[in-house]
């Protein structure tokens, strides 16, 4: 007796907080969007579609890619919106995508959208490599602001340098796919073999290295550019570099979820997240976006940005992931002590 | 019921005959054990079975047809086992993978050139055979014809299966197995120096005439206010590369086993101390009359009456500390660096590559420790006897300048190092900009513009720790008195005790995962509850089950079972025992098992994180994604927000048992 009451109570509120009656079309929309954007891109998609009503769930895009997963038999979002391309490929494999070509679709780089037609899945912005550089810790440890990838190779760097895990972080992946499709297997290896003695440890998300270089505590975060765009905003003392040799980058992506009950406002988003009006709310923080000709230049980006992006082959790194995490893991996730 | 004794003929065997009391109370304890089966068992098992299904290439189950160059099909289909087998290119422990394995399927065509006008046709020998093209997927016994530039694109998926393959691999890979011994001495170092602190303090505030008693009690359950990562945060502010103390670790890092370590001392001292002043508690003073009675030196007393009176609450919390380490998640992920622990190979393997199998393998493993640690458990509390009679006198500790003084000291330095983790963390989430702007703002407090659900995130906390509180509570107490004080049924009380054991064991990451798994099949009626706050208070009940419980048995255990006995003999059912002297007599103990559910629903963030939905944020789970993103200051300043609540909590519960113990307790002075 004394047990069942509160039990029952809890259980009759979750099912009130479930079925709260609404007259709008409520989607769920997982999403890796930075959480400081989130209001706004909702807001700005209700001024033109004010009866949808969005509910986030943000996440880092690991946490959101093993979410969907998991979910896979009894999917719980309609649509995925910002998340990395990567992912949604390997949703795609999964097939738990459902295909649909947003209206004006066209006018998107055909590089942003996935291959198949109707597409899977469409870009929305591009994320690029960058290095974060610390001006006043660099020269408190007399270094020079690196200008390629290679140069990280060079001994005065022991210890300054912080990097993504590519086991814990679509970034470090990123980073360590474009060192490979660059350079090159062998040679790509051989310079993560050099690098690896100059990093002072690996964190497990992609914005951490340029947040901790923007705070001081690493001169050098190899983290990407629109991260260290913002810490600059914010009054940190960074330099942005773009290394010579040619960056890495991913796309934030948006699909529909097979198998959503709310397909036509699944629809109207994807629709929506293809307009003008939305590539400019992209280009608000972001310098890449996926209409070519509407981007504006943004406060404190690189230059030479767009230029340095490789062309990155999206399925040659979705097949082989998976070795190429164990390889990583084998050469410098074994060794368990710390370094300075 | 077969007893086969060679020599004698067989006699009747005695049993009591079953109360009306005694039905009753097995029913309960099977509703509570099946409230466990539930919460626990099968999201347990639906986990293991996880760790077990196998993922292999299975060759036979793929057919290729090669054109001439004309694109004319005239050789005969060929098995991709047959191409194997010719060509010699793996051995059947090549082809074990992962979920997201791949194999190229030009791998078996070394003559293939991406240019030839050579068409392929490909298809599955059985329906559930797998292929991808580009990205797309393709299943079932369809001819798929491709020319040789689409072929290229062409992937084998696995095949699934069950096994042990995954724990092969997981052996056999020195950068996941390693991790092993390195949790277990980050556990052990851990354990050594939080219970020698624990102890020395809660012997001080029990047994001593120390002054600010008080103080000292609300300070050593602050570390509980807040969450594991938090001390890792103030380590970085304190011995990281801008660190204020940095000099101290004389060029060590404190991203590491050091750091990991001194956080785990912070944040499991208040569990130690909780269990350990429970057993301090309460003592029988005529073993101490009779130890001065008989000139022992106070270091033989202590040796011989205090030890072994506290030696259940000692293993207690040893075990319960050991496996707060070991399967803590926050703390290394934050201050771990390169040391890799189980916990923190859950999280990449499940996050960063989303390899399930190979979480709830390392889940497995880290669930052995705890096991061993629930059999040495049950070895000791075979030989606890109780400690208050109906006959005890309460011990009463005696002033003692010189001694009081010193455990004044010791209770003082403890207290310095907890408010000084605090301390920074507060300081740190009102700096503008550090090291660079020292200036104060309420900057990194704009939750709203971060990670994690902002405010709202925030009430959503309050709300959950409530329900959390007083369904738990319930549940716990309820539990715990029927499993210590019904009679018989022995099997079935040891069944339920290790239930209630097998919380702490269960890192709460992997709790979460097997949550998912288990609620989100839609084959389960009880599928609804995924997704809403309900799914989040019970996750937290049974992640926390087993120190309340621990709690809620160590007062019980102080009670003889003589007021049973006397309650039967004046033939008063044992619901109005429970009621009329039970829940008076340890009220203490249950309004510490409310608060305890409380703060850690507050603070709980691996269990949780794989749960929360878009409107059941939690304020927890914003801290990690704030120091996860790098937002350090304002994770921080959400962490404070956290303690700043629970204190609350803390001090509204400090007044409520004041107002109760003068109530209920006054039998303890006289």
């Amino acid at each position: 007796m004394l047990r069942k009451v509160p039990l029952a109570i809890s259980v009759a509120a979750a099912a009130l907080i479930g079925t709260a009656a609404n007259a709008q079309t409520e989607l769920t929309v997982y999403t890796a969007f930075e959480a400081e954007d989130l209001k706004r891109y909702a807001d700005t998609f209700n001024e033109d579609h004010p009866d949808i009503t969005i509910n986030w769930v943000r996440d880092s895009t690991g946490i959101v890619t093993a979410k969907l997963l998991a979910e896979k038999n009894n999917p719980q979002a309609d649509v995925v919106w910002g998340l990395a391309a990567t992912s949604l490929l390997l949703l795609k494999s999964e097939g738990m995508l459902e295909p649909y070509a947003p209206v004006g679709v066209e006018a998107l780089d055909p590089k942003f959208v996935d291959n198949d037609d109707p597409p899977a899945w469409v870009g929305q912005d591009a994320w690029v490599a960058s290095i974060c550089f610390n001006t006043v810790e660099g020269e408190k440890y007399g270094l020079t602001a690196p200008g390629s990838w290679k140069d990280l190779l060079d001994p005065m760097y022991a210890g300054h340098v912080i990097m993504p895990n590519p086991n814990s972080s679509g970034t470090g992946f990123l980073d360590v796919s474009s060192w490979l499709q660059m350079f090159g297997e062998e040679e790509g290896w051989a310079f993560m073999d050099g690098l690896h003695e100059n990093i002072a440890r690996y964190t497990h998300s992609g914005s951490k290295p340029c947040k901790l270089a923007a705070a001081g505590k690493i001169p050098i975060g190899v983290s990407f550019a629109f991260r260290g765009a913002k810490s600059k905003a914010a009054g940190a003392p960074l330099e942005i570099i773009v290394p010579s040799e040619g960056v890495g980058w991913d796309m934030e992506a948006g699909g529909i979820i097979a198998g959503t009950a709310n397909l036509e406002a699944a629809q109207t988003l994807l629709d929506w997240a293809v307009t003008r009006k939305a590539m400019e709310m992209y280009n608000v923080g972001y310098a890449v976006i996926a209409m070519p000709g509407v981007a504006k230049p943004v406060e404190h980006f690189p230059e030479g940005l767009l230029d340095a992006m490789i062309d990155n082959d999206f399925e040659w790194a979705a097949n082989n992931r998976a070795a190429i995490l164990a390889e990583w893991q084998s050469r410098y996730d074994g060794k368990s002590e710390p370094k300075s | 019921m077969s007893e086969s004794v060679a020599t004698l003929p067989k006699g009747g065997r005695v049993r009591p005959k079953l109360g009306r009391d005694d039905v009753m109370m097995r029913l309960w304890m099977v509703v509570i054990a099946l409230y466990l089966v539930v919460t626990l068992a099968f999201p347990l098992y639906a986990m293991l079975s996880k760790s077990v299904s196998t993922f292999r290439f299975d060759l036979t189950w793929f057919e290729f047809q090669v054109s001439n160059e004309e694109g004319r099909f005239d050789a005969a289909p060929i098995l991709a086992s047959a191409l194997n087998a010719n060509l010699g290119l793996y051995v059947e422990a090549d082809l074990v993978t992962g979920s997201d394995g791949r194999l190229a399927a030009t791998e078996f065509f070394p003559e293939f050139s991406f240019r030839s006008p050579v068409m392929y046709r490909i298809r599955g020998t059985v329906d559930d055979a797998t292929f991808l093209v580009g990205s797309t997927r393709h299943q079932g016994q369809e001819w798929v014809e491709l020319d040789s530039n689409t072929f290229r694109r062409v992937q084998l998926r696995p095949a699934t299966s069950t096994g042990l393959d995954n724990f092969r691999t997981y052996f056999a890979t020195p950068a996941l197995s390693n991790s092993i011994t390195n949790s277990l001495v980050i556990a052990t170092l851990s354990t050594i120096v939080t219970i020698v602190l624990a102890f020395a303090y809660a012997y001080a505030l029990n047994r001593s005439c120390a002054r600010f008693k008080g103080f000292f009690r609300l300070v050593a359950m602050a570390p509980i206010l807040v969450p594991s990562l938090l001390p890792g945060i103030a380590l970085v502010y304190l011995f990281g590369n801008q660190g204020m103390l940095k000099s101290l670790l004389m060029g060590e890092s404190i991203y590491g086993p050091i750091g990991i370590v001194i956080g785990a001392v912070f944040f499991t001292f208040p569990h130690a101390f909780l269990i350990l002043s429970t057993a301090l508690a309460i003592s029988d003073a005529r073993l101490y009359e009779a130890a001065a009675a008989l000139r022992a030196s106070p270091w033989k007393t202590f040796w011989t009456v205090t030890i072994p009176g506290a030696r259940y609450g000692l293993i207690s919390a040893a075990f319960v500390v050991f496996n707060l380490v070991i399967t803590d998640f926050g703390l290394p992920k934050v201050i771990g660096g390169q040391y890799n622990v189980l916990a923190v190979d859950i999280y990449k393997q499940v996050i960063g590559q989303q390899n399930f199998e190979m979480g709830a393998v390392v889940s497995v493993v880290l669930v052995i420790p705890a096991l061993l640690a629930f059999a040495v458990d049950r070895f000791v509390q075979r030989r606890q006897v109780a400690q208050l009679t109906a006959r005890s006198v309460p011990f009463q500790p005696k002033p003692d300048r010189a001694r009081d003084r010193a455990w004044f000291t010791c209770c003082t330095v403890i207290a310095v190092f907890i408010l000084g983790i605090l301390g920074v963390c507060q300081f740190a989430a009102l700096v503008k900009f550090w090291p660079y702007d020292l200036s104060l703002s309420l900057n990194n407090y704009r939750f709203d513009l971060m990670d994690g659900g902002g405010w709202a995130s925030y009430y959503n906390s309050i709300k959950m720790g409530l329900i959390t509180a007083a369904v738990g509570t319930v549940i716990i107490f309820f539990g715990a008195f029927l499993v210590e004080k019904s009679n018989g049924f022995t099997t079935g009380r040891n069944i339920f005790q290790m239930f209630a054991m097998l919380p702490m064991a269960i890192p709460g990451m992997v709790l979460g995962l097997a949550y998912i798994f288990f609620f989100n099949d839609p084959a389960n009626p009880l599928h609804v509850l995924y997704g809403t706050m309900a799914i989040l208070v019970i996750c937290t009940i049974t992640h926390f089950y087993t120190v309340s419980h621990l709690t809620a048995v160590t007062a019980l255990k102080q009670m003889d079972r003589e007021f049973e006995a006397v309650s039967a003999s004046l033939k008063q059912p044992a619901m109005k025992l429970f009621s009329r002297v039970t829940v008076p007599v340890c009220l203490p103990a249950i309004l510490d098992i409310s608060i305890y559910l409380f703060v850690n629903a507050m603070t709980t963030v691996s269990a949780v994180v794989f749960l929360y939905s878009p409107k059941t944020s939690l304020a927890s789970v914003a801290v990690l994604n704030m120091d996860d993103a790098g937002d350090i200051a304002p994770a921080a300043a959400m962490g404070m927000m956290i303690f700043y609540t629970n204190a609350a909590a803390r001090i509204i519960h400090l007044a409520l048992s004041r107002g109760v113990m003068k109530r209920t307790q006054a039998w303890r002075f006289r």
